[in-house]
């Protein structure tokens, strides 16, 4: 499990770093998407694996699974989704002004 | 008994900038009297929260009452109000002169102004990791919509270069708090000091990963050497106001690295204790050479302008580099005269450009401007804050860094390269001033035309004048008042340098074990 976990990590983020090197803006956002990711999938692992363990102490229990993580992916991916859009709309933008969609806005590519 | 004001700072840019988004576009003078009545709020807070922790205390406000480490908590120290005041005053100025203008230009400026200040004031104030990264991400959407605000071609570019590498600079936070959260569990900052100093053997290696990811990000925010480049386009290509209020934004960054890098990763740290030290202060020298080549290089006002942050951020964390308490008086002094001074100097540019007609911020030769002599001398005052020259605050600042360089082993370069550095600013600035000023053309008289979308009926030039000579204003109080105000950059100092004191504060006594 540990090892699938760190090989889908380590393919989304080499993805990811690879489409933002990207000169066209579309795989440079679909590239944040993939870090985004791989990022909460980080963030999420970091409460430790846990299958079935209850997230509050109860009596009689000793292993727990760790809820603050859930918690702190939440806001992340939120704030990821709120960002993905808005350079979604900026790349978009970006288009309409600059005629073409390459990052630095050349005309010829 | 908690004292609420702590949490005012956040609160009221919020309520405000909700409210305005209420209140119709149509509407903009209700609008413009209201976000300067709140920031005009914000300059009162930040003055009676800095005269409340200039006596020892350190405020913790808990949120929630959930007590430190499991709630987020908001800390209040001397280097928060600091902070707090300087940023409250630069957007005081700023704002009155984006109310003349560029409020105008596109829709919510007023909304977006708020939710920046508010961004800003949490940062400032936060004392858990991760919510710092809230408050940066809320700083960041703002200025995302600021910087791209009315609009244009050149603007869309600079923006999209901006969004894209800040979007990447959050992916990395986002995996450093994850390594720290998983190695410590834990991001409260003061609970992070103590975990770190006591990390087991094995988990040091990871959490020394997590100080320099987090180093990235900061120096990424700071505009520090190898990741500046999107600064300079994104700065001279946005409106006047917006680019005097982002003076304050690669300020964050310098304040988030003085805060990690004393609290969490300072001399009691252990095992990852002075993680940076030998990096900060060579990047820091070379930031401030590369500043000031652009400085010279640069073809347009505005890019010199922002190029001058690059390098003025390169003289501050040369001063938090040298990692000793003169070191850390030395940066805080600069850091309020760089912030107003390159304000000033981003307004100053708007202005004179405005004048030139079509050739604007280009360093070419252009006509006769009008009220030359008022805003000549403004510009040659300004140039002579920024180089550093007498009787200004500049001077007083680099005085300080060079003593506190004294005693440091690499002394002859930091020495050589402040004040080659200087020479080189005061020849480009020269030259621009004598282009602007002395070697002008009297051609017709252009038309005064501001942004080319709109028409604005021109002020008289002393209004138009206000937000800058209080910025200089303010620049002559650092140095009227030198002798307060390095007293108490030294309190902060002696403050940020015994983080024992503020984990206590945090976590009550029985933090330190």
């Amino acid at each position: 499990m540990e090892a699938l976990i760190s090989i889908i990590l380590g393919t989304l983020t080499a993805c990811g770093v690879y489409l933002v090197l990207r000169f066209r803006t579309f795989p440079v956002v679909l590239g944040l998407t993939f870090l985004s990711y791989a990022a909460n999938l980080f963030l999420l692992v970091m409460g430790r694996l846990t299958i079935g363990k209850p997230p509050v102490i109860t009596d009689g229990i000793t292993d727990y699974a760790d809820p603050l993580p859930q918690a702190l992916v939440l806001t992340a991916i939120v704030i990821g989704f709120a960002m993905t859009a808005f350079v979604i709309m900026l790349s978009l933008k970006a288009y309409a002004a600059l005629g073409n969609d390459h990052v630095d806005g050349k005309h010829k590519l | 008994m908690m004292n609420h004001i702590v949490i005012a700072p956040v609160l009221l840019p919020l309520l405000v900038g909700t409210l305005l988004l209420l209140i119709r576009q149509q509407n903009l003078p209700f609008q413009r009297i209201l976000s300067i009545a709140s920031v005009a709020a914000q300059v009162v807070l930040a003055a009676v929260l800095l005269r409340t922790v200039s006596s020892e205390e350190i405020l913790v406000y808990a949120v929630g009452n959930w007590p430190a480490p499991f709630g987020i908590i908001l800390v209040a120290d001397r280097l928060a109000a600091w902070m707090l005041m300087i940023s409250a005053l630069l957007a005081f100025c700023t704002l009155i002169y984006a109310v003349r203008k560029s409020d105008r230009i596109g829709q919510h400026f007023h909304v977006l102004f708020q939710l920046q200040l508010l961004g800003l004031n949490g940062a400032f104030l936060t004392g858990d990791l991760f919510n710092l990264f809230v408050f940066f991400e809320i700083l960041l959407l703002a200025s995302y919509s600021l910087l791209l605000h009315g609009g244009g071609r050149l603007r869309t570019k600079a923006g999209l270069h901006f969004v894209v590498i800040n979007l990447v600079g959050s992916t990395l936070f986002l995996f450093a708090i994850g390594i720290l959260y998983g190695t410590l569990g834990t991001l409260n900052m003061a609970d992070l000091a103590v975990k770190v100093a006591a990390s087991p053997n094995e988990n040091v290696f990871l959490v020394r990963v997590a100080g320099f990811l987090l180093f990235g990000v900061f120096a990424l925010k700071a505009a520090l050497l190898p990741i500046y480049t999107w600064l300079p386009a994104a700065y001279a290509h946005t409106t006047a106001a917006v680019a005097a209020l982002f003076a304050i934004m690669t300020k964050v960054g310098a304040y988030c690295i003085l805060r990690v890098y004393t609290l969490i990763y300072g001399e009691q740290a252990g095992p990852a204790a002075n993680l940076i030290e030998g990096w900060l202060l060579p990047l820091a020298l070379a930031t401030l050479i590369v500043g000031m080549i652009g400085v010279i290089a640069s073809t347009r006002l505005r890019q010199q302008a922002a190029y001058l942050v690059v390098a003025s951020i390169g003289s501050m964390l040369i001063a938090f580099g040298l990692n000793t308490n003169a070191g850390i008086v030395a940066g805080l002094y600069y850091l309020p005269h760089s912030t107003f001074a390159a304000a000033a100097f981003f307004l100053l540019a708007d202005i004179i450009a405005n004048r030139r007609g079509k050739i604007n911020d280009k360093f070419d030769l252009g006509p006769i401007i009008a009220d030359k002599r008022l805003l000549g001398v403004l510009f040659f005052m300004t140039a002579i804050l920024i180089v550093g020259l007498p009787p200004f605050s500049g001077f007083i600042g680099k005085i300080l860094i060079l003593q506190a360089a004294l005693t440091h082993s690499i002394l002859p370069w930091i020495m050589s390269i402040i004040l080659l550095t200087s020479l080189l600013g005061l020849i480009a600035l020269a030259r621009s001033g004598s282009l602007l000023f002395y070697r002008a053309q009297s051609m017709e008289t252009v038309s005064h035309t501001p942004d080319a979308s709109v028409t604005v009926k021109s002020d008289s030039v002393t209004v138009e004048l206000i937000p800058v000579i209080s910025l200089l204003l303010l620049c002559i109080a650092l140095v009227i008042y030198a002798g307060p105000v390095t007293e108490f950059s030294l309190t902060i100092a002696d403050q940020i340098l015994q983080p024992a004191v503020y984990i206590r504060a945090v976590l009550g006594d029985g933090g330190i074990t």
